[in-house]
């Protein structure tokens, strides 16, 4: 048996694995029934440690392929396998797009609907699992069909599940019609962070998608300068020559590690002041692409590397409306502790659905990216986490690599719900990750 | 499991009374140790030990007695204390070590042989177990503590720095063995620093509080140094001390 090296896209803690690539139901239930522990892994976009297993068995989803064929309503059953990328390049010709879309689309829908994803239209139309109809489902006790009717609690339970009630085989989800690939796109520079937060307030009903860049490099005044952007779905009557045609694959990779260190205060407040002044005061109607309104990142393979070899972590919470003034003290601690970041991304969330271990909840939400390496970063993000607690908030387990079990337990408090099902489906425990096993969510 | 920020969950002190294992053992339970088993000589001490684990944030410690004198015990101790642990273990530190006296020492047979053992043979056994347990895990860290009296060995303490040179150089190839196996090793190396071990003995330049060796370590840690020095400047005046010629290195060292 040989090892592979895993770690999520923060680089952080490796897992070595025993890596296998099932390509059918059949397959996947013959490796879970042969291994003492296994996780699914999709494209490895999650940050931290929920994609793998020290020392045991990790099923790469990728040969659970297959695109159906997209029914005059939108709905589409497609392999777990299968990427946003590779979906939207046979059905954005068509006219449909993914209901919902997180900021890249390298994500696998297993991936997806594992961190019941959440994209710029959440304010309006929730998250992933809000739009799927029925999952296969392998776990060690057997294939099952889940839907919100069929098994609901397995399959609320797997919806945002982590991957811990079993390997999802093939998802049918129902697509959004668009009339071309374009999107209008309204944007406003913000002076701070508490105008574009009584903007989005004001103005997010009014679009389908929004979401703001917040500086967490200023100080002061401008403490948490922003840009917003929103953006609708461009109709054939919008532009004069309307098409179809899905994003282009990435042009730029970064061809090695950059040295630890090049992304110090400096160079990230540089980098942020250039994005910042880029940004046009107010303009309306600026005609995008759909790739670069929703994956400005995925024009760069590989940006992760430029964290260097010590990597990188993300940190995403949120917190209801009540509780918007923990928005606010997050961003005033992190500025005030020097600790550098990249532009932070700020999005209101609608109403909850019923996954278990689901992110959202109503209110806001705010993700960092942040460069290991500071002394101080461990200890404030720390008191974040108490923040967050404090308001009834919660951190977003698909980007975490850092936090306690002890938090993760207040944080989400259907936690029980979701270890009594998944006990049920895998009374052995088989079903583990590193992230399992870090917050103690294998069950005993 | 360890995070993002190299703080472990699981841990396993071999020496787990020593003063050195203590301070970094009370750290990592302030960050996100939660089970932490002790292994050393004295019941007591190690029971004062997994009271303090306790009271900074650790959630369940054990202890495991052995005598490091007799290596013959190394594999089953380390195999007791994984077994405490039940789970998968994180981190393992190797902080046995006994100082001894060199000036009887080193006439006395069966006592070089005892400073030998503790501080060589006894560890190297136990590191052989811990190695193929982490690398069947496929994670773990392995920390160990050596000394700067192993970079050159010195006259009046030739026996306790031979068996740390003996060792830190094994960790070094045991090291670079671990490669593509997902375990580490990284090695710690304090100058002189006020123990019980050295108490009652002059101060020397250099000499730091057991904290500050700790707050080193944890920082070694995250970075994933190989070598941790503490305090971190005296890499580079071992980096002189080492090349001094003999006679200057005797006036220095053997003052
Ligand atoms: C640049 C970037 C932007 C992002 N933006 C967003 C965003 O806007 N919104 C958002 O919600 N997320 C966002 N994410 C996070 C990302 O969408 C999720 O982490 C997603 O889970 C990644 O999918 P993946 O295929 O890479 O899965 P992996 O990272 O490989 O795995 C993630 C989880 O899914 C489980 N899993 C994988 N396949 C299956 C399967 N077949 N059956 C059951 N479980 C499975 C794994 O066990 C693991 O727990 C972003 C990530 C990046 C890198």
């Amino acid at each position: 048996m040989t090892r592979q090296r895993l770690t999520g896209w923060g680089r952080t803690t490796p897992a070595f694995a025993d890596v296998q690539r099932p390509a059918s139901e059949d397959a996947v239930a013959r490796e879970m029934a042969l291994a003492n522990g296994v996780i699914a892994r999709g494209l490895g976009r999650s940050y931290g440690d929920a994609a793998q297993l020290s020392g045991g068995v990790v099923l790469d989803n990728r040969s659970l392929g297959g695109i159906g064929a997209v029914a005059a309503d939108g709905v589409v059953s497609v392999g777990a396998g299968v990427s946003i990328d590779e979906l939207l390049a046979v059905t954005i010709p068509l006219g449909w797009f993914v209901p919902v879309t997180p900021g890249t689309r390298q994500v696998t829908l297993g991936g997806a609907i594992a961190a019941d994803v959440h994209g710029k239209n959440h304010h309006r139309d929730g998250s992933l699992g809000d739009h799927v109809l029925e999952m296969r489902l392998v776990t060690p006790q057997g294939h099952v069909t889940v839907s919100p009717t069929l098994d609901p609690d397995l399959f609320w339970a797997t919806i945002g599940g982590m991957g811990l009630t079993g390997v999802v085989t093939t998802v049918t989800l129902r697509l959004h019609k668009i009339e071309t690939d374009r999107v209008l796109v309204d944007t406003t520079r913000h002076a701070n962070l508490d105008e574009v937060m009584a903007a989005m307030v004001a103005g997010d009903d009014g679009y389908r998608y929004s979401v703001a860049w917040v500086d967490c490099m200023t100080r002061g005044a401008r403490m948490g300068r922003a840009i917003l952007t929103r953006g609708e779905h461009a109709t054939r009557r919008d532009l004069d020559d309307a098409t179809l045609v899905p994003p282009a694959p990435r042009r730029l990779r970064v061809p090695f590690n950059a040295p630890s260190g090049l992304l110090n205060p400096l160079s990230i407040r540089a980098f942020n002041e250039l994005w910042f002044r880029r940004a046009p005061r107010q303009r309306e109607g600026d005609v995008q692409s759909l790739g670069s309104f929703f994956h400005p990142l995925d024009g760069v393979g590989d940006w992760n590397r430029l964290y260097g070899r010590r990597g990188f972590v993300q940190y995403q919470f949120a917190v209801a409306d009540a509780q918007a003034d923990v928005v606010v003290r997050a961003v005033e601690r992190l500025s005030s502790s020097r600790v550098p970041s990249f532009l932070a991304v700020l999005k209101r969330f609608g109403p909850a659905n019923h996954g278990l271990l689901s992110f959202p909840i109503s209110g806001w939400t705010l993700a960092l990216d942040l460069p290991i390496g500071p002394g101080a970063l461990p200890g404030v993000l720390d008191d974040l986490d108490e923040m967050v607690i404090e308001a009834g908030g919660r951190v977003y387990l698909a980007k975490d690599s850092r936090l306690s079990p002890e938090s993760v337990r207040v944080m989400y408090p259907r936690l029980p719900d979701f270890l009594e099902i998944k006990n049920r489906v895998d009374p052995r425990h088989q079903l583990a990750s590193d992230l399992a096993r870090r917050l103690h969510l294998v069950g005993e | 499991m360890e995070n993002a920020f190299a703080q472990p969950q699981n841990v396993v002190v071999l020496g787990g009374s020593s003063d050195i294992a203590r301070a970094i053992t009370k750290k990592l339970c302030a960050a996100r140790a939660h089970t932490v088993v002790l292994a050393g000589r004295n019941q007591n001490l190690l029971d004062e030990a997994a009271r303090e684990a306790l009271d900074y944030g650790a959630s369940r410690t054990d202890t495991v007695v052995f005598d490091a004198e007799d290596p013959a015990n190394a594999r089953d101790t380390v195999a007791r204390a994984f077994a405490q642990v039940g789970a998968h273990v994180d981190l393992v530190i190797v902080a046995v070590g006994l100082l001894g006296d060199q000036t009887r020492d080193q006439s006395d047979v069966a006592a070089a042989t005892r400073v030998m053992n503790v501080n060589f043979t006894w560890p190297v056994a136990a590191l052989t177990e811990v190695r193929n347990r982490l690398v069947a895990q496929g994670s773990g860290r392995i920390l160990v503590i050596s000394s700067v009296g192993a970079v050159r060995v010195r006259a009046s303490a030739y026996l306790y720095g031979g068996a740390k040179a003996g060792l830190d150089r094994l960790c070094q190839g045991l090291a670079d063995s671990l490669i593509g196996t997902g375990v580490s090793l990284q090695l710690v190396r304090p100058g002189a620093v006020r123990t019980r071990m050295t108490h009652g003995l002059a101060e020397v330049p250099f000499t730091t509080g057991v904290n500050e060796v700790a707050d080193t370590v944890i920082a070694g840690l995250e970075k994933g140094e190989r070598i941790i020095w503490s305090p971190p400047v005296l890499k580079y005046v071992y980096a002189v001390l080492r090349h001094l010629p003999g006679p200057l290195w005797r006036k220095v060292m053997d003052r």
